[in-house]
């Protein structure tokens, strides 16, 4: 965005609202999963487009793993891995998968997902808990993804977590967020960043989050699974921009009847 | 002399006294940002030299891929 035309003052603050997450600052709040993306070029161009300056990636078999190729370019998009723990059923599966990826990736940082359910891949509270503590104990930078309740919400946070990833609704469903007000009671119940995390289906729920007073919005099937994701992700970028900025403006309060903005004042008797 | 293994879900054969670097320099595919789990617990890339792998063992070789 370009902030040349605004006051010098807000100017300046737009420069500086840095995303301070795990002890480290982004200038970007949009984080990138890379799943479902067609094809590397496209890959490539999204990232770009997205400004992102974190992308999850996950560890799979050997013989089914993608070409180290996917690394080259998000190395040379020069974002960070975020290893994720997708597909993990329980603490103890996480937590081993965790480690593996500390290995792999040579990073602490870890998306802990701990999936409960097949059909609506909800995450499992009593697992994803037991996992966040165990993660945490061995220094891992933990980033949960989590139920929109506010309750665990803030056990995750007390145990340790560097974030805490709400889901807006079930992943890959493009639902958007079905429960804005408990994202709002979330965030005003930690003091750790709060990542809206899955369910974003377009721009506008992207824009929701942020007015909610999410930090950040992470999403990975809007764009790579979007009919043009390199469009998709500059939206997205644009979106998260737009609604933090409405945030920190403060919008006004929602009326039952009209408030006329012209004023009556002088009105000519036609 | 060979020993049986289960590697990544599947039954395989190495020659006794193979290690878990011989193993992942015959698995891994050029990829380089492997990591290799030794029934249940993470084995370090520095001591995949030196672990040696004993009949029944069950591995899991991983690389990275794309998800969410």
């Amino acid at each position: 965005m370009s902030t040349a035309d605004l006051a010098p003052a807000l100017a300046r603050e737009e420069a500086a609202d840095p995303f301070t997450l795990g002890g480290e600052v982004f200038t970007s709040r949009l984080l990138l999963g890379t799943g479902g993306v067609p094809s590397l070029e496209v890959l490539e161009r999204a990232v770009r487009a997205s400004g992102t300056q974190l992308v999850t990636v996950a560890l799979r078999r050997v013989e089914a793993s993608s070409s180290g190729a996917m690394l080259e370019v998000l190395e040379r998009c020069g974002v960070r891995l975020l290893p994720n723990t997708a597909g993990c059923r329980t603490a103890r599966e996480a937590v081993l998968t965790a480690r593996l990826a500390r290995e792999a990736f040579g990073t602490d940082w870890v998306k802990l997902e701990v999936i409960g359910d097949e059909q609506t891949l909800l995450p499992d509270a009593v697992e994803l808990l037991d996992a966040a503590e165990q993660l945490v104990a061995e220094g891992f930078t933990v980033l949960a993804y989590t139920t929109d309740d506010p309750v665990l919400g803030r056990r995750l946070a007390d145990v340790g977590c560097a974030a805490v990833m709400p889901l807006g609704s079930p992943i890959g469903s493009g639902l958007g967020i079905r429960n804005p007000h408990n994202i709002a009671l979330l965030r005003e119940a930690v003091t750790v960043p709060v990542v809206l995390d899955a369910g974003i289906g377009t721009a506008s729920d992207a824009a929701l989050a942020m007015e909610l007073g999410c930090d950040a919005v992470l999403l990975a099937s809007a764009v790579t699974r979007a009919r043009d994701p390199e469009r998709m992700a500059l939206a997205m970028r644009q979106a998260v921009e737009g609604g933090r900025l409405a945030r920190g403006a403060g919008r006004i309060p929602r009326r039952w009847h009209a408030e006329a903005s012209t004023p009556m004042q002088g009105l000519p008797e036609l | 002399m060979t020993i049986p293994l289960t590697v990544n879900g599947a039954p395989a054969e190495l020659a006794a006294g193979s290690t878990v670097a011989g193993l992942v320099a015959q698995r891994s595919g050029g990829h380089d940002r492997v990591a290799v789990a030794l029934n249940g617990d993470v084995v370090p890339r520095s001591s995949w030299p030196t672990t040696e792998l004993s009949p029944g063992d069950v591995l899991e070789v991983l690389a990275p891929t794309a998800g969410g």
